[in-house]
């Protein structure tokens, strides 16, 4: 067997409690903790909560396939409608809520502008099919947006159409592709630092190439000699994050591309941590080949419980001619959008689209008013107080937790634990159930695996001194805990919506759709 | 009945040209609860040292290797229903698959069960 | 600036706890050749709400947008009417501003949600189980191809000459990179869709066959006979639903014997914002394959005290377990996308949503025969839901631009989405939601006959 639980977690079979205050209702409804059933136990498939003309008789233009069967669709009444979502977001922890120190997501306030910006009826309300003379400020969106990005990274040229991180990670390796087997030079195998995040390994993998992993020095930074010794004819790319996965800045970087493009090799760097160096280090200057950038991190879209995000991929001169349809290009009376057929024209060496139209537009609007708000000096303030607020939890934490690199002088954007000191039985899930009753969204669990019971926290620009400082407080508590081995810690969290929950039954007995 | 052991924690009855193979208890515990099994089709070809099954718990998915070449003659199909027998009965129900041994040869260099016992002490 | 609390005082407070001078000795790892000491040059200053707003505006104002003119493009993107409470919600901080839900005891809202949406999207496509979006329908569509591959081990890939273009451009994108081979030629002018072309054409080397329904012509194609063919031949049916609201009055992909069922759920919650973000639809009809899906799923379970409660599940399928074995590189979906079409639909019900289909068809009748009477066109659909071609005497394309210039958005030309050839640059995609009025129909019918006059 390879790697067995790595993370060390297992799903745990807790007692149930009593409860904290042992106060039963009849309702299950705890003061304003509400319980709130699901939409098919509540709702009919007779009720409405649109007003719409009753459907008059039958038009049987519909090819013989008219719908007979009962759909089990229930709808609610507006006013029920609006109870059940309002109930129900309750039930979440958000940025809005409080701190979210996730390594490496990057949750920064979502600002209201943005929403009021990108809901302008003259980009919401347009069609991606339009003629172009309808389209143009849509059309010049894009390329103010897309000539920040490559002023803030140094680089040629931008694919704006990725959907999302991973999708442009596989963007800019297909770029790579195209480029290498356009040299007539195809080769096979993809080198990742072994504190990758998992989308890495997964998209080179889906990109035809074999993965390989690259080990970390001492020092949490990818190994160059390792690095050298590996690299040679069969190796296409290298992908890197800089600052990496334990929070640390790839100070051998400029060398590590100078190695790999000797070899003959291009270098793709994942762009998730870019908050950490914005306006003060251009990914350009270090020898990137390719790299996309999170809208939905860096440059504070909203997650919104799981996307959508948006992934343009900023690339280097050599790789530009391979970038996907579709892209907008200035004339000299306005902007055109470059897709198929002009495309054969425009881009002859392009390796082909990557999704339907024209790219995450909503988050466009939304990045670029983000963009314009902070300026070349706010953006440059923003890396700057996110590494000091990382380095503030950092140093605050010495002596509570231990910190694997923390004494190879600064980190970067985000700041990196271990689980060494803990008491016999207490683990990292446990100290993180256990923030949740303090209040506060965990930090990134067991990522990266180079680190055992990894604790990545990354506080982001956007939290003030007292929020860290009660955030500080609440770990040095849990810490002291978990070292004394206070196995409390088992329960938690005790306080949430929801004790742990099963996900040992969820796995073995799936139920993906209500059945009732 | 012999029973060899590997340092990737399979363990493997020998009986004739028969052999019975899973995982020890040393894994189970390490995985922790198993949800889900997918054991190789009765016809497949297996390599000493190459992938085999696998079997994943919650937040992890890990292969089972071939301990030796052969052509397998039955997958455990209990696994399919009830994952859970390799927690509770790794070493006796909760067997992943049966095969042909290729090459009895194979079977040198690994471990008897003092010599497993060892190993996981070890670890 | 107004999105960064620290004040000066902070930031030397800090700094001393940091053992730091400034912060710029923070990034001390960092080469002084590589470091930049001041703003980047060339890049305007920080600018407050006020200037924000009115340079995006102004940017704003030099687009036509669909509710300033009568609207009549469709074309696998739809304008429908969304309640005005789905903004709403959907702007509730906790659910715009929160994150994946991996913390499952403070994310029970927006689970719940999943897991209803997931239900709604498997009725509604005649499928066993779906998961909790993708990003659109183009790579939901490529995802059903590679899953496919999976299943059959197979790489020949039939696409109908229905499936939008850019659908299968992304196709043969991937495709080319993965080995597969992709049959396709463009569609001709015909009323019929190409379903009993490919049930013949379908062997034992076809992985799967991709139709769309209703297709890129708006025709409509019964897939009952297609499915059998595939299923006898050991290939699977993957079906591509463009307007989920056509699943209000047709019959549903899974009913006929579909295996994958994708689509783009833009239509219903999620405005047409020129071309994104959209919501990536995904369900398979028999629940053996929930192992090769691709992209998230939520289940139900209970908590230590036995309240149910829901979770990610089958998370060994992705990325951050598998890595370069995980069904797909997804990470970031469509999730906020995913909670307007539930609450649009929630708010529809079945009821609603067969009103609003059968509104949706009427209209587009009323549209086709009043077109059907311009000089010179014709409708070329018999069937057709709320999206019909006509075929025109010259080129569409410019045709459609002519019309625009005087304030009328007549549809998508062919010409738009294939190159010439078969006449398909006489061919004009003329969608007709329940947002049209009849006056909006009169004028588009004027400015046709003006045009081509």
């Amino acid at each position: 067997m390879n790697a067995p639980n790595v993370s060390g977690w297992k799903p745990g079979t807790p007692e149930a409690p009593s409860g904290t205050s042992g106060i039963t209702t009849v309702t299950g409804n705890r003061g304003l903790m509400l319980e709130e059933p699901l939409i098919f136990e509540i709702g009919t498939t007779e009720t409405t909560g649109v007003d719409l003309p009753q459907p008059s008789a039958d038009i049987a233009r519909l090819g013989g396939l008219a719908r007979s069967e009962p759909m089990g669709l229930p709808g609610l009444s507006e006013p029920e409608t609006v109870r059940h979502y309002t109930r129900l977001s309750r039930q979440n922890y958000a940025i809005d809520c409080g701190i979210f120190p996730l390594g490496s997501c990057t949750m920064k306030h979502n600002p209201r502008l943005n929403e009021k910006v990108a809901r302008l009826p003259g980009f919401a309300d347009l069609h991606p099919l339009q003629p172009e003379s309808t389209v143009q400020g849509a059309l010049a969106v894009i390329d103010q947006l897309a000539r920040w990005l490559l002023t803030l990274t140094g680089m040629h040229s931008v694919a704006m159409s990725p959907k999302a991180g991973a999708h442009g990670e596989l963007c800019g390796i297909l770029c790579i592709r195209a480029a290498l087997e356009a040299r007539g030079d195809a080769r096979s195998v993809i080198l990742v630092p072994e504190s990758a995040h998992g989308t890495n390994p997964a998209t080179a993998a889906f990109a035809g190439y074999a993965v390989e992993n690259i080990p970390a020095t001492a020092e949490g930074r990818v190994d160059l000699p390792a690095l050298k010794a590996r690299l040679g004819p069969d190796v296409a790319a290298l992908m890197i994050t800089n600052p990496n996965t334990c929070g640390l800045f790839e100070r051998e970087m400029k060398a590590i591309s100078d190695a790999v493009h000797a070899a003959g090799a291009l270098v793709y760097c994942d762009g998730a941590n870019f908050n950490a160096i914005v306006g003060r280090v251009r990914p350009g200057d270090l020898g990137v080949d390719a790299m996309h950038i999170n809208l939905h991190k860096t440059f504070s879209t909203p997650h919104g419980g799981g996307g959508p995000g948006s992934g343009p991929v900023v690339v280097s001169e050599a790789l530009a001619p391979f970038a996907p349809l579709p892209f907008v290009r200035k004339t000299d009376g306005g902007f055109e959008l470059i897709e198929e057929e002009d495309g054969v024209e425009a881009a002859p060496q392009t390796f082909g689209r990557m999704a339907a139209f024209n790219g995450q537009m909503g988050m466009f609007t939304r990045a670029l008013a983000y963009i314009l708000s902070h300026g070349a000096d706010g953006l440059r303030q923003v890396s700057g107080d996110a590494v000091l607020n990382a380095n503030y939890v950092l140093r605050s934490l010495d002596g509570v937790l231990d910190a694997p690199f923390g004494g190879t002088g600064p980190c970067m954007h985000e700041a990196l634990f271990s689980d060494e000191g803990f008491a016999e039985g207490i683990a990292t899930l446990d100290l993180a159930k256990a923030l949740i009753d303090e209040g506060f969204h965990p930090m990134t669990m067991y990522f990266p695996l180079v680190v055992h019971g990894a604790m990545l926290v990354e506080p982001t620009e956007c939290e003030s001194k007292a929020t860290l400082d009660q955030f500080i407080l609440a770990l040095r508590s849990i810490a002291e805990r978990a070292k004394a081995g206070d196995e409390s810690l088992h329960q938690a969290p005790q306080l949430a919506p929801r004790r742990r929950l099963d996900e040992t039954l969820a796995a073995r007995k799936p139920v993906l759709a209500y059945e009732g | 009945m012999p029973r060899y052991f590997t340092d990737e924690h399979e363990w493997i009855d020998v009986s004739g040209e028969t052999a019975t193979i899973g995982i020890t208890d040393y894994a189970q515990g390490q995985l922790g609860d198993i949800v889900f099994v997918e054991v190789p089709a009765a016809g497949a070809q297996l390599a000493k040292g190459k992938e085999a099954a696998v079997v994943e718990s919650v937040k992890a998915a890990s292969d089972v290797f071939a301990p030796v070449s052969g052509i397998v003659t039955e997958g455990n199909s209990a696994l399919e229903d009830d994952p859970a027998l390799v927690n509770t009965a790794p070493e006796s129900d909760g067997w992943f698959f049966k095969l042909t041994i290729a090459d009895e040869g194979e079977l040198e260099g690994l471990m008897d069960e003092a010599k497993y016992k060892d190993f996981v002490a070890s670890l | 600036m107004r999105y960064l609390p620290l004040t000066e005082a902070d930031r030397s407070a800090m700094l001393d706890v940091v053992g730091a001078n400034s912060v710029d000795d923070l990034f001390a790892h960092v080469s002084r050749e590589h470091y930049l000491t001041a703003p980047i040059e060339g890049l305007p200053p920080h600018a407050n709400e006020m200037a924000v707003e009115r340079h995006m505006s102004a940017l704003a104002a030099k687009n036509l947008s669909a509710g300033e003119a009568p609207f009549f493009l469709g074309a696998g993107a739809y304008r429908h009417h969304i309640p005005a409470s789905v903004d709403h919600l959907i702007q509730r901080g906790e659910f715009l501003t929160s994150y994946t839900p991996y913390q499952p005891e403070i994310a029970q809202g927006t689970l719940q949600v999943l897991f209803e949406f997931q239900t709604q999207v498997a009725r509604l496509f005649g499928c066993a189980v779906a998961n909790a979006s993708m990003y659109d329908g183009s790579t939901a569509c490529w995802e059903a191809i590679a899953m496919a591959g999976r299943l059959t081990r197979r790489d020949c890939v039939l696409l109908s000459n229905g499936l939008h273009p850019h659908y299968v451009s992304v196709a043969k994108t991937m495709g080319r990179f993965n080995g597969d081979t992709v049959v396709y030629a463009e569609p001709t002018l015909t009323p019929e869709t190409d379903f009993a072309a490919l049930a013949d054409a379908v062997d034992g080397d076809t992985g799967c066959v991709v139709v769309q329904y209703p297709d890129i012509l708006g025709r409509i194609g019964d897939m009952t006979a297609l499915a059998e063919a595939c299923h006898a031949a050991g290939a699977l049916l993957v079906a591509v639903v463009t307007e989920p609201v056509a699943l209000g009055a047709l019959k549903s992909p899974g009913e006929m014997g579909a295996d994958i069922v994708v689509g783009e759920g833009q239509a219903l919650g999620v405005g047409l914002q020129f071309g994104g973000p959209y919501l990536g639809l995904f369900a398979i009809r028999d629940a053996k394959h929930v192992r090769q899906m691709p992209g998230r799923l939520c289940g139900e379970t209970v908590d230590a005290e036995g309240k149910r409660g829901f979770v990610l599940t089958l998370s060994t399928r992705e990325q951050h377990i598998r890595r370069e074995k995980a069904t797909s590189n997804i990470c970031t979906n469509s999730g906020l996308c995913a909670l307007a079409f539930s609450i649009h639909l929630t708010l529809l019900g079945e009821k609603g949503l067969r009103a609003l289909a059968a509104e949706n068809h009427r209209l587009a009748c009323l549209a086709a025969d009043r077109l059907a009477k311009v000089p010179s066109v014709e409708v070329l659909n018999e069937a057709f839901f709320n999206e019909f071609t006509i075929v025109v005497p010259g080129d569409a394309r410019q045709l459609v631009r002519d019309v625009a210039d005087k304030g009328v958005l007549a549809g998508v030309s062919l010409g738009r989405l294939y190159p010439d050839g078969d006449r398909r640059e006489n061919g004009l995609v003329v969608a007709v939601t329940e947002t049209v009025t009849e006056e909006d129909i009169a004028t588009l019918a004027s400015a046709l006959e003006e045009a081509l006059a």
